[in-house]
């Protein structure tokens, strides 16, 4: 949304409060006013700026799907001020909201094609968000495969949806722990996420990857991806600079002359290797 | 509009500062204190030090405040109420005896400001502001206007541009719509404009480097950021003084239950500026901040928003207690004015 004051955010009722894991929370917002929630429309891979009045705001993208209408989600670990003070807000307080803002992820682009989605940790929400419009387009799209690892059992995020994912027979979901974060029960892979990629048969033909993750995992996920021939315009990510406006004036979140905050969040591999290592 | 020239006699001069500011009008100029020279609200001709070379401070204040209020907030936990800066209350501005390059620095200012979205607390600031330029009689060994398209009799960003002629007695260029309404303010001061060559009465500062060579050697990797930038200190005083640098952070002042959200400078020179809150930070070293710093004015602003970011007012050098002089470093890194 646009208005007079570019600063100036909407006000969002906490709908629901979900525990992901420790210290990681999901939120369900609702506009407070009708015709903001009206007018508001974004897509997937776009990012918002959340905030508690006296603590300041903090850059999220949203984690819900476009094809999911009237709410959003947002889901953030409890690291700072502003998301401590988020996490001690509860179902039925009000938040602040700007957004959407930044590029996005072209979806439609990608018809007919298989989507393989890598993510790692906490990085998992804005690949959330695509990873289910997708599936609520499921017929738009062919296989889709899933590889999400964590640190621990417990870090993992969105527990019931990774359960909803592991049933469906339309997605193959493989989920990893680091080595040592798994508890006795745990069923799923030990290991790191690239070595784990680099077991699988990855088939690059007709293909896109969409990989979110802590810089390191990125780092060595890009290299598996292109052994595996994936194209590098078919590697998509999402760059998390720091960030204040979300619209090119507060001068932090820009790698080199490209602004993360307006020509991304969304960038393909074939752009990054363009940009210094500003980032 | 067509420009129009005028002569203000010296002896008129105070009292056309004076009608403008009983007139109700907010006027900045510069004054000197204890050997400080900065634009200040004045109320007397008196107060007024025209024959100065550079203040401390740019002029950004006026149309960008070091802390701007966004908005005020009454909160508890079931209701959040926002109440909106009526901006109808910033008052009408002047500027008197900005030099060129000040002048010139809103037109930047204004590309950051507007380039994607308009950021109407800028705008609204900068509408009612008339800039009343002063010509430079004199430079000293940190101005560099002319290397940066601009120069000491520069109209670019003046709404009226004096310069000092003949008997010390004042031309007045007429640009702007907005310099006209003042202008017409005391009309009766004025008179017609004699035959003059302006640049006769300006200070001559000579070309140091080229914008273009400059540009065409500005290089991510390529160059020695680490020597420029090895003294400095991080202390940001810089873009502090710097008439064209515009970065902020957005914060709040105040708790849970009441306060305001502002917006207040921030600068690249400080580690803080781009840490992620995971402790990892793109731009970790100074050399790093220096670069962002150089490559922001001279690249990436002109890429993007089709300014550069600097006037060559060299307050910058000036003001830096390692004494790093950006010029020194421009001229080097563009190989000087062949």
């Amino acid at each position: 949304m646009r208005n007079d004051n570019i600063y100036k955010p909407c006000l969002m009722r906490i709908e629901k409060v979900t525990d992901e894991a420790p210290d990681v929370k999901t939120f369900r917002l609702k506009f407070i006013d009708d015709v903001q929630a009206r007018n508001f429309d974004f897509k997937a891979g776009q990012f918002g700026e959340y905030s508690v009045m006296g603590e300041g705001e903090s850059t999220f993208c949203i984690a819900s799907p476009p094809t999911r209408k009237g709410y959003i989600e947002c889901t953030f670990r409890k690291t700072g001020r502003v998301t401590s003070a988020l996490a001690n807000k509860e179902e039925g307080e009000i938040i602040g909201f700007r957004g959407p803002y930044g590029n996005r992820f072209p979806i439609e682009e990608w018809k007919g094609k298989n989507l393989l989605f890598v993510a790692g940790g906490i990085a998992l929400p804005p690949m959330r968000c695509v990873i289910w419009n997708c599936l609520d387009l499921r017929e738009d799209y062919k296989d889709i495969t899933i590889v999400y690892g964590a640190k621990t059992v417990d870090d993992l995020i969105y527990k019931n949806e990774l359960e909803e994912w592991n049933e469906r027979p339309d997605v193959t979901l493989v989920t990893t722990v680091d080595p040592g974060g798994e508890t006795p029960a745990w069923k799923g892979q030990i290991g790191f996420v690239p070595t784990i990629l680099e077991k699988m048969e990855l088939k690059a033909e007709n293909t896109i990857a969409v990989v979110c993750g802590p810089p390191i995992m990125i780092k060595f996920t890009f290299p598996v991806l292109v052994k595996a021939e994936f194209k590098e315009a078919d590697i998509f990510t999402t760059l998390e600079n720091r960030m204040k406006c979300g619209f090119g004036k507060c001068g932090r979140c820009n790698v080199g002359s490209v602004y993360v905050c307006k020509d991304g969040p969304v960038f393909t591999y074939a752009q990054l290797k363009k940009l210094p290592a500003e980032y | 509009m067509t420009p129009q020239n005028k002569l203000l006699k010296k002896e008129c001069l105070p009292t056309f500062v004076e009608t403008l500011v009983k007139g109700g009008k907010l006027l900045y100029a510069p004054t000197k204190e204890n050997e400080r020279i900065e634009f200040k609200l004045i109320e007397n001709f008196s107060e007024i030090y025209l024959d100065y070379i550079q203040t401390t401070k740019s002029i950004k204040s006026i149309v960008f405040p070091p802390i701007e209020k966004l908005f005020e907030y009454v909160a508890d936990k079931e209701h959040v109420e926002i109440k909106d800066v009526n901006l109808n209350t910033i008052p009408e501005t002047i500027v008197f005896g900005a030099h060129p390059c000040d002048a010139a620095s809103f037109k930047v200012l204004n590309a950051v400001f507007t380039w994607d979205c308009n950021d109407e607390f800028f705008l609204t600031r900068k509408d009612k502001t008339t800039v009343i330029g002063l010509s430079c009689k004199n430079h000293d060994d940190y101005c560099f206007c002319t290397s940066v398209d601009l120069n000491p009799g520069s109209t670019e960003g003046s709404d009226i541009l004096l310069t000092r002629i003949e008997n010390d007695n004042y031309l007045a260029e007429i640009m702007t719509e907005k310099g006209e309404a003042v202008y017409k303010l005391v009309k009766n001061l004025f008179e017609p404009a004699p035959q003059v060559d302006k640049n006769a009465f300006v200070t001559q500062l000579p070309k140091l480097f080229d914008l273009n060579d400059l540009r065409g050697k500005l290089s991510f990797e390529g160059l020695s950021w680490m020597q420029q930038s090895l003294r400095c200190l991080s202390c940001g005083t810089c873009a502090y003084v710097c008439p064209t640098c515009s970065c902020f952070d957005i914060q709040d002042i105040g708790n849970q239950t009441k306060g305001k959200r502002v917006r207040i400078w921030d600068t690249c020179a400080l580690p803080q500026f781009t840490l992620h809150t995971s402790g990892h930070n793109p731009r970790h070293f100074q050399n790093e901040r220096w670069r962002q710093r150089i490559m922001h004015k001279f690249s990436y602003e002109p890429e993007r928003l089709h300014v550069y970011g600097c006037v060559g007012c060299g307050r910058c050098s000036r003001a830096c207690p390692v004494n790093i002089n950006i010029l020194e470093n421009l001229i080097e890194i563009s190989g000087g004015n062949k």
